[in-house]
């Protein structure tokens, strides 16, 4: 009992250390004061003049624009990429998998640089450079998330589709993809949690003109947050928590689903005896 | 008769509101090669696992030794599990596997290495034990986990279907070395699976269970000639088991047909099971039997052929070492000694149970 | 013949992984070995001996290495609690973990600076029990302390996962073996979670070690690492040649601690987190 009561201490104690200054930033998002350390009431009027601020708003468009193409072009070029790295022979795997985790286990800032460099030798920095830079570092996750379903799945339902008649394009709509569905949802979903959080490579690819959200933040830090950023911020905050939520539940339901047809499946192989 | 090692008594388990076991009795005795036998879902792993110490009982106790264990952490009885998937430990060598039960009694190193060299070569695998868990057959895995479990000397072994992830030449093969094993450690093993064959090649006794409920205890020859019931009798082998009325003291009706039969007490006008064994049916000429009918299929088994021949709305089941042809026209007869009579079932489970077949 | 056609598919990565992963890695060792002029040389690698250069990779390491240490500490016992709890879903803690990042990364490293300062939640806490106000930030510990925050995700994530990996019977036989809670934490479940625990001490350690931005509005300016001297060569000082050198120094030492790291990791289950 004693043992419990510990664990729970223990988890509650992490999760407020996760979650902590995330409570400080929503209540600083309805605070009437500008100053970050009293409370001058409640207001939702930083919520209203967010949408209005022409900068805030730049980045933030900028932010999301960068983020759902990074997203969508990694997913896309990573998927593909996943399915031929499982049709490899085991050397040739290996090779590509050794070069998909050079973004993921190399530092930011040399990543950063590496690709500043390059950039600055062809071309000016900007928005373009910016996405390249945030495709790059996000196909790995959506590699890594795809090639276990394909591994799960294995070969031999794709090639008995083609043995029955299948062309490959159907072969693939009708089987490959919805036993890899969920990796590359959750690999979608992890570049666009990247892509959003990331600064250090936004920083070194991004050039004079364009910010994003964290880079604008790391320029107005030292003149002081305008309390507008911590309003947007809550709401984008507010919004995945719902959207991720919504997908635990359905998911949870499907789950369920499946449970029940297993246990009814589980009756019918008792009725032999 | 040697004595009685373990006592089940009372137990009760149920996990939220599916009653696994109800007020189950059950003794084993001191060197017995015991059976839990019953089809998934039976009960049969839950009560090797309450043995095991894995699952407490909601009620009841485990008597071992004369001593009550039924709140005993596992790692603290004088028994030793097989486990069904072998579970051997994957980051360890087979030395080490076998090992591990005799380090944390603290054994010393040379009785712990001859322990390692006699248990291998007790299962054959003399000289195995450098190798990694991962460069063995599902066989060989097996006996290791029997190995890793039987150098601790328990008094006990547990085995929980431990061949069900076997091919058949394997296991048929795995069978006559348990039954070896067990002469030579003269140890009592209690082994749980759904393989009627399984059961009935190696057991001193088997318990045949359904749905919690323990159907039948008996040798392997009481079960299998002397089901007490449909169940029992359709799970020990292929079985015809048909409807019938007790007319009177050794005469029964089946199928529009009064024959005669050897079972006497059950009454005037009663409703029974009537139970009789395929390689029991003789195939006669038409007017010989006391049934005639049509034969449906012919399939050959190596042994025997396997027959079904539809006679008056029932299709009989018969093992025959002679080849008949499809649609041939023959007569059935039974000996009155191999036509076994058995009571309806009378309470609710075994009726579920009933309609199920 | 399908297998061949499908392996183009990886095509277009392999065209990205050579120009956008490989050539940028090319350009940074081309700065790294020459001068301005265009020239050999080894001076930008030879200039961590820098004394300025050398202290500032030595706090690196002193505080990656604190940081990689309290996570791992933080994580394990975390990850066993975790996996004893039935989730219906396993990427429900995964969920748990991932949030926090939609929370822009800057503006939580900001309310930690609100929340540690003088005159902050912590300190007033802190006062209201007794201990008075302790001077947290600005310091080495603020800076680890942003780390731990940052990064524990990436220590729980692979322990999780590998932990959550175990089979149920491997535990259940070392207990029928004799062994007690403690014996199996120690023989059973940490040596088959060591390829999480590495890839754990990788995904921390490196970003620690390398990074700049949490030293910067955690260490007030005060904690010098190598990650801001490099930042500083580029975006201030303007010597892209010795920031190269510097970096592809700090790249050595990445790889370094990986390959030591692999020696301990026989199922080479290296980087496999999500």
């Amino acid at each position: 009992m004693v043992k419990k009561a510990v664990q729970r201490v223990y988890l509650a104690v992490i999760f407020l250390f996760l979650y902590l200054p995330i409570l400080v930033l929503i209540v600083l998002s309805f605070n009437n004061s500008k100053s970050r350390v009293i409370w001058g009431g409640f207001t939702l009027k930083w919520y209203a003049s967010c949408f209005t601020d022409e900068t805030i708003m730049s980045a933030f468009t900028t932010t999301l624009k960068i983020t759902v193409a990074a997203a969508v072009l990694s997913t896309l070029i990573g998927t593909l990429a996943a399915i031929g790295i499982h049709a490899m022979k085991k050397r040739n795997k290996a090779i590509m998998l050794g070069a998909t985790n050079i973004p993921l286990l190399n530092a930011d800032i040399v990543t950063g640089i590496s690709m500043m460099l390059l950039f600055v030798r062809f071309t000016n920095l900007g928005f373009v450079t910016v996405l390249i830079a945030h495709i790059t570092f996000n196909i790995p996750y959506v590699i890594l998330n795809v090639l276990p379903k394909l591994s799960e799945a294995g070969r031999s339902t794709y090639e008995a589709a083609l043995d029955l008649g299948a062309s490959p394009l159907y072969a693939f709509y009708k089987i490959t993809w919805p036993e890899i569905r969920s990796g590359v949802f959750s690999g979608f979903l992890m570049a666009v949690t990247m892509s959003l959080d990331d600064f250090s490579i936004t920083f070194f690819t991004k050039g004079a003109g364009v910010n994003t959200l964290s880079t604008m933040l790391y320029t107005e830090l030292r003149k002081g947050i305008r309390p507008e950023l911590y309003a947007l911020s809550t709401i984008l905050f507010l919004l995945a928590f719902c959207l991720l939520l919504v997908m635990n539940v359905h998911s949870d339901r499907t789950a369920v689903a499946a449970k029940r047809q297993d246990a009814h499946r589980h009756t019918e192989m008792r009725k032999p005896c | 008769m040697s004595k009685k090692l373990i006592n089940f008594v009372n137990i009760t388990k149920a996990f939220g509101d599916n009653v696994v076991l109800d007020d189950l009795n059950l003794y084993i005795r001191e060197n017995e090669f015991i059976t839990l036998l019953g089809p998934s879902g039976c009960g049969k792993t839950t009560t090797l696992r309450i043995l095991g110490g894995f699952e407490t009982p909601d009620r009841g106790q485990v008597i071992f030794d004369g001593k009550d264990i039924t709140a005993l952490p596992p790692n603290e009885r004088n028994l030793n599990t097989v486990f069904q998937k072998y579970a051997l430990f994957p980051h360890m060598s087979i030395a080490e596997n076998i090992a591990f039960g005799l380090k944390i009694k603290k054994k010393s190193k040379e009785y712990i290495d001859d322990k390692i060299r006699y248990a291998l070569k007790l299962v054959n695998l003399d000289g195995f034990e450098r190798r990694s868990v991962d460069s063995l057959s599902g066989g060989q895995q097996q006996r290791i986990a029997i190995a890793r479990a039987i150098v601790n000397e328990p008094k006990v072994l547990l085995l929980d279907e431990p061949l069900g992830a076997l091919d058949l030449k394997l296991r048929q093969d795995m069978q006559y070395e348990l039954i070896r094993l067990k002469n030579e450690l003269g140890i009592t093993f209690v082994y749980v699976t759904h393989d009627q064959e399984e059961a009935l090649t190696m057991s001193d006794t088997i318990v045949v269970m359904n749905q919690g409920y323990i159907q039948q205890i008996g040798t392997p020859e009481m079960i299998y000639n002397e089901p007490v019931n449909a169940f029992v009798a359709d799970f020990i082998g292929d079985s015809n088991i048909i409807d019938g009325v007790m007319v009177k003291d050794r005469v029964v009706s089946i199928l529009g047909t009064k024959i005669p039969c050897v079972d006497e007490g059950f009454g005037c006008n009663r409703p029974v099971d009537v139970v009789i064994r395929p390689e029991d049916v003789e195939i006669v000429k038409p007017e010989d039997g006391f049934m005639e009918g049509d034969i449906t299929s012919v399939i050959f088994k190596g042994v025997h052929y396997e027959i079904e021949i539809l006679a008056n709305g029932f299709e009989w089941l018969v093992h025959t070492t002679q080849l008949y042809t499809v649609g041939a026209h023959v007569g059935i007869y039974v000996i009155p000694f191999n036509i076994q009579i058995m009571n309806k079932p009378e309470s609710e489970d075994e009726e579920a149970v009933e309609t199920d077949l | 013949m399908y297998r061949l056609k499908r392996q183009f598919l990886a095509g277009p990565y392999l065209l990205w992984v050579a120009g956008f992963i490989l050539l940028p890695l090319a350009f940074i060792l081309y700065y790294a070995f020459t001068t301005d002029g265009g020239g050999f040389t080894l001076s930008q690698i030879t200039a961590i001996a820098d004394p300025v250069h050398v202290k500032s990779l030595l706090l690196s390491l002193k505080l990656g290495f604190f940081c990689t240490v309290v996570c791992l500490l933080l994580a394990y016992p975390l990850c066993l609690i975790l996996s004893r709890f039935h989730f219906r879903h396993q990427s429900f803690v995964v969920f748990l973990f991932i949030l926090p990042m939609w929370m822009n990364f800057m503006l939580r490293i900001l309310a930690w600076r609100l929340l540690l300062s003088n005159s902050g939640l912590i300190n007033s806490l802190f006062e209201l029990v007794g201990i008075g106000r302790v001077k947290m930030l600005n310091t080495q510990l603020s800076v680890v302390f942003g780390m731990v925050y940052d990064f524990l995700p990436f220590m729980v994530l692979p322990i999780y996962n590998s932990m959550a990996r175990i089979n149920k019977d491997v535990v259940e036989a070392a207990k029928d073996l004799g062994a007690n809670s403690l014996t199996v934490l120690v023989k059973i479940v940490i040596p088959l979670t060591l390829s999480g625990i590495i890839s754990g001490i990788i995904m921390v350690f490196v970003p620690a070690l390398t990074s700049f931005v949490i030293s910067d509005l955690l260490g007030g300016g005060k904690v010098l690492l190598i990650g801001n001297v490099i930042e500083q060569e580029f975006m201030q000082g303007m010597n892209w040649h010795l920031g190269s050198g510097l970096s592809v120094v700090l790249m050595v030492f990445v790889i370094a601690s990986m390959a030591l790291l692999n020696i301990f990791d026989k199922d080479g289950g290296g980087a496999a987190v999500w």
